[in-house]
């Protein structure tokens, strides 16, 4: 869908708080609540909106330490790929894996109590992943989310 | 910190943060205003941080996705927050984060097509300050993307 400049409004209010009311929207925007509704009903249609994300506060919850992997797979059949996709995504720790061109054939994105916890999770878990070949690993030391070309 | 009740209401949470109150209650097997109170206060001591909806760039046109890295020349003590502002800078960025390593940043960046992402290339990342050495990973898929922790 092409959004106007209200849809766009919208998107920004919701991409930095999902629990806004309709109403709450519509004063923001200049829309009544009805209006503001149904707006909503159609970016969530449309998928614009594909639902909640909660950030937390990870460290808080005792997870201190975040890696981003590259790996390159030694051999890449495609039995090959599902193999290793089936395996990384049903590792606990792995938040998220994505299928990339270039350097590495794979990224994910591993959560870790410390950094023994991650070394553990590397050496038991990624490094035996089938297929797996070389892997390089970067700490993360901070991150922030930006609105995107909303405005 | 939190209890063995915030830890369940927490992975189910984050395991389906679309899941309404009620099932969310449920599952976590507790009542729907030890629920609410629960996560109020994990709210207020910053343990979830925000709920955010999840826009899908897809949705909106935007077909190409790429990871870029970034190893900065740390020759100039500004480079860090010169680099920082200038990536703020770009709308096409939605995400960035830095890293302890061989790289220093990722960004996450978003185009309509392969013609938008030369411009953008082109335009906004190529003139990006004291950048070293990059390299691009094309995304293909994404096979997982979860804020799921293993609580």
């Amino acid at each position: 869908m092409t959004p106007d400049d209200t849809d766009l409004a919208i998107l920004r209010l919701v991409a930095r708080d999902a629990g806004l009311s309709a109403a709450e929207i519509g004063r923001a925007v200049g829309l009544t609540q009805p209006a503001a509704w149904r707006r909503l009903k159609r970016l969530r249609e449309a998928g614009v909106i594909a639902g909640r994300r909660v950030v937390v506060d990870p460290a808080a919850l005792g997870f201190t330490v975040t890696v981003f992997l590259g790996i390159r797979l030694a051999a890449k059949g495609r039995l090959d790929l599902d193999a290793f996709e089936r395996a990384a995504v049903a590792i606990p720790e792995v938040q998220v894996v994505q299928h990339v061109l270039g350097r590495f054939d794979y990224r994910l994105r591993v959560v870790a109590r410390d950094i023994a916890d991650f070394e553990r999770i590397l050496r038991r878990r990624v490094m035996t992943l089938p297929g797996v070949g070389q892997v390089e690993a970067n700490v993360m030391l901070s991150e922030e989310r930006r609105p995107g070309p909303l405005g | 910190m939190q209890d063995a009740t915030d830890r369940r209401i927490l992975r189910h949470l984050l395991a389906d943060p679309d899941a309404p109150a009620e099932t969310l209650a449920e599952r976590a097997g507790v009542t729907a205003s030890t629920l609410a109170r629960r996560l109020a206060r994990l709210r207020e001591t910053g343990a979830i941080r925000a709920t955010e909806a999840r826009i899908d760039w897809r949705a909106l046109g935007f077909e190409v996705e790429v990871s870029l890295r970034f190893t900065l020349d740390k020759t100039d003590p500004r480079a860090f927050g010169a680099f920082l502002a200038a990536a703020r800078g770009v709308p096409e960025v939605t995400e960035i984060q830095s890293f302890l390593g061989s790289v220093d940043f990722r960004l996450s960046v978003i185009a309509r097509d392969m013609a938008h992402w030369q411009q953008v290339y082109r335009e906004s990342i190529l003139t990006l300050p004291h950048v070293a050495d990059s390299d691009a990973l094309m995304l293909v898929s994404t096979i997982k993307d979860s804020g799921a922790l293993p609580l």
